[in-house]
């Protein structure tokens, strides 16, 4: 268990800021999740703090002590992979204590801790075999499994759940939280996934062209987002932006329901075009454009199926928006203006 | 009844080069012929002449042909120049595989690292394969050479060994073998290097990463991981170097000629100088089949490898 501080971070690769003077510090025993988009530095970072790359500037600290000019063997963390990277010719019992092996422990003892790795993750049936001959899931069993087994201070993860089908995602995601908190690990997740970011994160820093963007709680991240960058990029559809004089205005799809539903109170009103309606099961996506505006304001209401309004699209509704789910944001600097609901 | 139903359905029409290329059975007879033919006429023809042969007394001198059964196999077995040979056809082999690949591992790690003039490196690597065997050969014979040798030249400018210290590289026995060596470990690197090279670049970069952060360092990263991984097709580069090794005999015939007094013999060569320049082609042909149970077994394997490479 340790911290893991990055400071005034930098990575340039042919003049480009892969990672731009990031500070970063993750609490001992922490969830922290690394979610951005694709090319916005976070599995750069990852290898930083891993030593496979060496920063242009800036400084590395595990559990306090600047480990910059260390070699990976030498910082005691471990990564899973994204491919896994299981050795192919290895039988899992040897990919599992290989790492054991490298820093010499004894036969008896390298048993030992294959076995308890292998018992915690449900894979003693298959330590035998070779990858080839295991399912995805199984395979990213194994690979957790070989990052457990030596009790490393810090686990570093790379989107180790993307390539497993949907349905076992979910239960991997559960399951690899419940083995962080059994183990109390400090973890470092990388992710594009906001679902995922949000379901195993305690913090999640989200970055974006090499620089984190904003740290907090999924809450924070989701409730007050900083700027209009993280307002769309979290959430599943994005945040609506409208412009509104000097100001953007946003505001979850699931806050702009039918009058109707809540006809009183301190609310906005729209008269609300609808172009397209789309059914989720759950929700319901109501695409329309908000009558009155220039320029054209295109927004999203995610409505809850159990509230049964009838809507039609090229019809005209009312629709509502409580002021306290109002963000604003400046025209310019794209950063946010009030404080508004957490 | 109806009118449309009688007339001719209106079917697309392709031309006739298009239709004979659309036909995959005579295409393929088509293209396969070439390669039939070569293996038929330069091959499978000279091959079974030489059977023939062997079971004969036929000469370059003789038209006529008696059958002598297997007289010649005899008379090879019981001359002590063929057992030298074989002797000198497996330590060169084997010797010069093992330089060969010891050779094209460390070359091909090189060149899989990023540097500036990686591209004239390259270059260099691969103009002994590029360059014709015989004008390799012909230039190791000046390097060899007993009085102007730049190799002893320059060992005696430095002076690392004594005044008297002078080898005559290709007329001692032993050195003359080592000579050899050296020009078929030079002649068959490049090649090696790029089969080696192109394994090496098949490895994911996350299994060294993985193994990286797992906490082995180089040796341990290249004995336990990389190595492995890239067996089967360093065993492939190795079994092309055994048979390109195995089979030459220009290294030999330019360097030495077999000599001195036959001690640098190897099949080939010595099949070449009895049959072809002493004119007992019964004799050539019935020691240069000594080659063939080897070169079955070889093959044999080379199939069986290549197979299992491409299953995993």
């Amino acid at each position: 268990m340790a911290t893991v501080e990055a400071r005034n971070l930098t990575k340039l690769f042919d003049q480009v800021h892969a990672v731009d003077g990031i500070n970063l510090l993750a609490q001992e025993g922490e969830f922290l999740v690394l979610l951005g988009p694709s090319g916005c530095g976070k599995t750069t970072l990852m290898r930083l703090i891993a030593g496979l790359e060496r920063p242009t500037k800036g400084d590395i600290a595990i559990d306090g002590k600047v480990v910059t000019d260390l070699p990976p063997r030498a910082r005691n963390i471990a990564m899973v992979f994204q491919s896994y990277a299981l050795y192919p010719h290895l039988t899992v019992e040897r990919n599992i204590s290989f790492p054991l092996r490298a820093v010499g422990m004894p036969k008896g003892q390298i048993r030992e801790k294959v076995e308890w790795a292998a018992q915690m993750f449900g894979i003693e049936r298959f330590l035998d075999r070779k990858p080839r001959q295991l399912s995805g899931g199984e395979r990213q069993r194994v690979a957790l499994a070989r990052a457990v087994v030596r009790e490393p201070v810090v686990f570093l993860l790379d989107e180790p759940l993307s390539n497993l089908d949907a349905k076992l995602r979910n239960s991997a995601r559960d399951e690899l939280k419940q083995f962080q908190r059994s183990l109390g690990t400090t973890t470092i997740y990388v992710t594009h996934d906001q679902a995922e970011a949000m379901g195993l994160g305690d913090r999640i820093a989200v970055l974006n062209q090499g620089k984190v963007i904003q740290i907090g709680t999924p809450q924070e991240i989701y409730g007050s987002p900083m700027d209009t960058f993280v307002a769309t990029f979290i959430g599943s559809p994005p945040m609506n932006l409208i412009e509104d004089g000097g100001t953007w205005l946003g505001f979850r799809p699931e806050a702009l329901l039918p009058k109707e539903v809540e006809p009183d109170g301190d609310n906005m009103n729209f008269r609300l075009r609808i172009t397209r309606i789309e059914y989720l099961g759950a929700d319901r996506l109501v695409y329309g454009v908000i009558e009155g505006r220039t320029p054209e304001a295109h927004v999203i209401s995610k409505i809850p199926t159990n509230i049964r309004t009838e809507l039609a699209a090229g019809q005209g509704y009312d629709f509502v928006l409580r002021k306290q789910d109002i963000q604003r944001f400046d025209r310019h600097s794209s950063l946010r203006l009030n404080g508004g609901a957490t | 009844m109806i009118d449309t139903y009688t007339t001719a359905p209106n079917r697309a029409e392709a031309g006739l080069l298009a239709r004979f290329a659309d036909n995959e059975r005579w295409l393929s007879r088509v293209m396969l012929a070439p390669a039939i033919l070569y293996i038929v006429l330069l091959v499978g023809f000279p091959f079974l002449l030489s059977l023939f042969y062997s079971l004969s007394s036929v000469t370059v001198a003789s038209r006529e042909i008696h059958f002598v059964g297997l007289e010649n196999f005899r008379r090879i077995v019981e001359s002590g120049t063929f057992w030298l040979s074989l002797k000198n056809t497996i330590l060169i082999t084997v010797i010069s595989q093992f330089f060969v690949i010891v050779f094209a591992n460390i070359l091909a790690m090189a060149l899989l690292v990023d540097f500036r003039v990686k591209w004239f490196v390259r270059f260099l690597v691969l103009l002994p394969w590029v360059a014709p065997i015989s004008l390799g050969s012909i230039g190791w014979l000046w390097i060899f050479d007993s009085i102007y040798s730049i190799i002893n030249w320059t060992v005696r400018v430095i002076g690392l060994f004594g005044p008297n210290f002078w080898p005559i590289w290709l007329g001692q026995p032993d050195l003359a073998i080592a000579s050899i060596i050296i020009v078929n470990v030079w002649r068959i690197v490049p090649l090696a290097t790029v089969i080696v090279l192109a394994g090496l670049t098949s490895i994911p970069k996350d299994i060294h990463d993985a193994a990286a952060v797992d906490g082995a360092g180089f040796w341990r990263r290249h004995f336990q991981i990389t190595a492995p991984l890239i067996m089967p097709i360093t065993l492939v580069a190795l079994l092309f170097g055994i048979i390109f090794t195995f089979t030459d005999l220009i290294v030999v015939f330019v360097l030495t000629r077999g000599g001195p007094y036959d001690q640098t013999q190897v099949i080939a060569s010595w099949a070449y100088f009895t049959g072809i320049q002493g004119g007992d082609l019964a004799g050539g042909a019935a020691i240069s089949l000594f080659l063939f149970p080897v070169l079955v077994a070889v093959a044999v394997l080379f199939l069986w490898f290549a197979r299992r490479a491409e299953v995993t």
